[in-house]
C-alpha cells in the first residue's frame, strides 16, 4: 500500500446511491440465494407435497359448487407457498444480524436504506420464481387458468405482491428476535394456522359461523378469493380491492416498524 | 502532533451493568492504542462508540475532528473496522466480499477491482481468492476481514481483538501486517486480552477494567509503574512450591504471587534480595529450577493494577 489518504472518494450522498448501494446488496443477497440451492429448493418442496396431498389424497372429498378442486386449491396453495416464503426475509435479516454483517454495512458510509431494500428487492424476486414454480407445478397437476393470460399475470402478481407485504412482517421480526432459530420459529407458527383457516383449501361455508367470520377478518380469504377469480373468472373487483388494500396496509404498517427498529440496532 | 481519536467521559449502562463508566483517552495521529483489558471489561463497547454503530448514554467522541454522534456518515468514510467476530460473508467468496465492500465505499469500479486483487495478495489470500469463505480456515477468515477494513485505505483503523482465537502462526502473520500499515502512517486502536500483543504492538496502552480507564502509558512506563524488577521463583515440585512460599512470606519483601507454569513472583526485586533468597531457600532445603530477576511483563502490570490477570486461562492461547 502507498500513500494512505490519497483517494479522492465520490460522495455518498443522494437518491442515485441509495440505488446503487440497494443493488449492491442485492446482488449479495441474490448471490447467496444460489449458493444455497437447497433453500430455494426447499420452499418448494413443502407446498409441492401440499399440492399431491390435497389435490389426490384429500381433494376426493372436498366438494366445490361449480369448479373442480384443481381450479379451487392452486390459487390457495400460492398464497399459502408466498406467505411462508416470506419467512425467509426474517431468517436472512436474523442471520446477517447474529454474523456481524448488520455491523459491517453499518460501519461503512453507505446509504441506510440500502440494507431493508435490497432485502426486500431479493425477496421479491425469489417470491416470482417461487410463484412460477408453483404455476408450473399446478399446470402439470391439471390448472387451468380458464380467465386468459392478463388475468393469470394479474393473478402472480397479486400472489407477489402479498408475499411483498408479508416479507416486511417477517423483516420485522426478524430483526426483532435474537437469534436465527427464533426468527424462523416466530416467523413461521402464526401463519399455519392463519392461512389454514381461510377459504384456501376449503369452502367458507362448510366451516363454523365463528371460523368463517374469523376467517373473512384475515388478509389470506380475500387475497386467495381474489386470485381465484383472476384464475378462474368471476367477480374479482371486490376481493382484489380487499385484498390490495392489506396489502397496501400491511407493507407500510410492517416497513415503517423494520425500519425504524434497524435504525435501532446497537 | 494532531490527535485522531478522542474520547471523553464515556458512559453507556445496559440495565445495572456501566459497560463503560467514564472512559476517555486520545490517540495521537499515526500511533497505536492498546486497549487493554479482560472480557466485559468495556473495550468492545469503546470501539462500538467509535465506529457509529452504538450511541453512549453522555459522554463524547470523534475521530479525526468528527464527532462520532453529529457527523457519522463523515466518521464513516475515514475509518476502517476489523471486529470480534469476522463479519465477512460466509456465502461469498473472498474477492466478492472484498468487492462489495469496496462498491459500498462508492469507490470508483476500476479501484474496486484494483483494491480487492491488492488485498487478497497481500494478506496471502489469492489462490483462495475465488472459494467461498465457508471454506476457509479461521486465521483466513481474520485476514479477510482484517483486508475488508483496509479497503478504502482507512486513516483510523480499529482492531476489536483482531487475533483471538488465531493460532501463534496466524497471529505473527497478522502482526506484520499491521506494522506494515503503521509504516503507511494509519492511526490504529487496538483491543486486546493479550498482554504481549498490546507489549509488540502498541505505542501507548490503556489499561480498562469495569468501564474504566484505570492506567495509561507506554509499555515502560506501565512496567516502571509498579517499581523495579521482579524475582520470579520456580520451584521443582509441588511440596517445594509450599515451602517456597512461606520462605518466601517470611523475607516480608511483598505480596507472594502466582505467575505462569508454578512460578512465585515478588515483586520490587533487588540484588540483595535475590541473595537473600536465595539463601533462606537453600536453607529450607527448597529446590528450585529457577531464580531470577527481570523486569516486570504487562502481566505483572495487569494484575498489580487490578488484581486479576488479564488473559483467559482456558484458551491457552500464547
Amino acid at each position: 500500500m502507498t500513500a494512505v489518504h490519497e483517494l479522492d472518494q465520490i460522495a455518498p450522498e443522494g437518491p442515485m446511491w441509495v440505488l446503487r448501494d440497494t443493488l449492491a446488496v442485492t446482488g449479495r443477497n441474490l448471490r447467496r440465494l444460489l449458493r444455497e440451492p437447497e433453500v430455494l429448493f426447499f420452499s418448494t418442496v413443502q407446498p409441492i407435497i401440499f399440492v399431491l396431498l390435497f389435490r389426490y389424497v384429500f381433494g376426493g372429498a372436498i366438494h366445490v359448487p361449480g369448479l373442480r378442486y384443481v381450479d379451487f386449491l392452486m390459487p390457495g396453495i400460492f398464497v399459502q407457498t408466498t406467505a411462508f416464503a416470506s419467512t425467509g426475509s426474517g431468517v436472512a435479516l436474523a442471520d446477517d444480524l447474529s454474523k456481524g454483517i448488520v455491523d459491517r454495512f453499518r460501519s461503512l458510509p453507505m446509504a441506510r436504506s440500502a440494507v431493508l431494500a435490497g432485502r426486500s428487492v431479493s425477496d421479491l424476486l425469489r417470491m416470482v420464481f417461487v410463484v412460477l414454480v408453483m404455476v408450473a407445478v399446478g399446470l402439470a397437476v391439471g390448472l387451468r387458468f380458464h380467465a386468459g393470460f392478463f388475468a393469470a399475470v394479474a393473478a402472480v402478481a397479486l400472489v407477489v405482491a402479498f408475499g411483498f407485504a408479508f416479507s416486511w412482517i417477517s423483516a420485522w421480526i426478524g430483526l426483532s428476535v435474537k437469534s436465527v432459530e427464533a426468527a424462523n420459529l416466530a416467523g413461521f407458527v402464526w401463519l399455519f394456522p392463519l392461512t389454514f383457516a381461510s377459504s384456501a383449501f376449503a369452502p367458507l361455508e362448510t366451516m363454523p359461523g365463528w371460523l368463517q367470520a374469523f376467517a373473512r377478518a384475515t388478509p389470506v380469504t380475500p387475497t386467495v378469493d381474489g386470485v381465484r377469480a383472476l384464475v378462474n373468472g368471476g367477480a374479482t373487483l371486490r376481493p382484489v380491492l380487499t385484498s390490495l388494500a392489506w396489502i397496501v396496509g400491511i407493507t407500510a404498517v410492517f416497513s415503517t416498524l423494520a425500519i425504524r427498529r434497524y435504525r435501532r440496532i446497537s | 502532533m494532531q490527535t485522531a481519536v478522542e474520547v471523553t467521559d464515556l458512559v453507556k449502562t445496559y440495565g445495572e451493568t456501566r459497560a463503560l463508566d467514564g472512559v476517555s483517552f486520545a490517540v495521537p495521529e499515526g500511533t497505536v492504542l492498546g486497549l487493554l483489558g479482560p472480557n466485559g471489561a468495556g473495550k468492545t463497547t469503546a470501539v462500538r462508540v467509535l465506529t457509529t454503530l452504538l450511541r453512549p448514554d453522555s459522554g463524547s467522541a470523534s475521530v479525526l475532528g468528527l464527532d462520532v454522534l453529529h457527523r457519522p456518515e463523515e466518521v464513516r468514510r475515514s475509518i476502517g473496522l476489523a471486529g470480534q467476530y469476522a463479519a465477512v460473508d460466509d456465502k461469498l467468496t473472498g474477492r466478492e466480499n472484498l468487492r462489495l465492500v469496496g462498491r459500498l465505499y462508492h469507490l470508483p469500479k476500476r479501484e474496486v477491482l484494483a483494491r480487492a486483487d491488492a488485498l487478497l495478495e497481500r494478506f496471502d489470500l489469492a489462490d483462495a481468492a475465488d472459494r467461498v469463505v465457508q471454506t476457509y480456515s479461521g486465521g483466513m477468515r481474520r485476514r479477510l476481514d482484517l483486508a475488508a477494513a483496509l479497503v478504502n485505505r482507512p486513516r483510523v483503523l480499529f482492531l476489536d481483538e483482531p487475533t483471538t482465537g488465531l493460532d501463534p502462526r496466524s497471529r505473527l502473520g497478522l502482526w506484520e501486517v499491521l506494522e506494515d500499515l503503521l509504516r503507511d502512517g494509519a492511526t490504529i486502536l487496538l483491543t486486546t486480552q493479550y498482554l504481549e500483543e498490546a507489549d509488540r504492538l502498541a505505542d501507548r496502552i490503556a489499561v480498562i477494567d469495569h468501564g474504566k480507564v484505570i492506567a495509561e502509558g507506554t509499555a515502560d512506563e506501565l512496567k516502571d509503574s509498579i517499581g523495579g524488577s521482579v524475582l520470579v521463583v520456580r520451584p521443582t515440585s509441588a511440596a517445594d512450591a509450599t515451602t517456597a512460599r512461606d520462605v518466601l512470606a517470611a523475607l516480608k519483601a511483598g505480596a507472594v504471587t502466582d505467575g505462569t507454569g508454578g512460578e512465585l513472583h515478588l515483586q520490587g526485586g533487588s540484588l540483595a534480595l535475590l541473595t537473600k533468597a536465595a539463601r533462606a531457600l537453600t536453607k529450607a532445603e527448597v529446590d528450585v529450577t529457577d531464580l531470577a530477576l527481570r523486569r516486570p511483563t504487562l502481566d505483572d502490570v495487569f494484575l498489580s493494577l487490578t488484581g486479576h490477570a488479564a488473559e483467559p486461562t482456558e484458551e491457552g492461547a500464547a
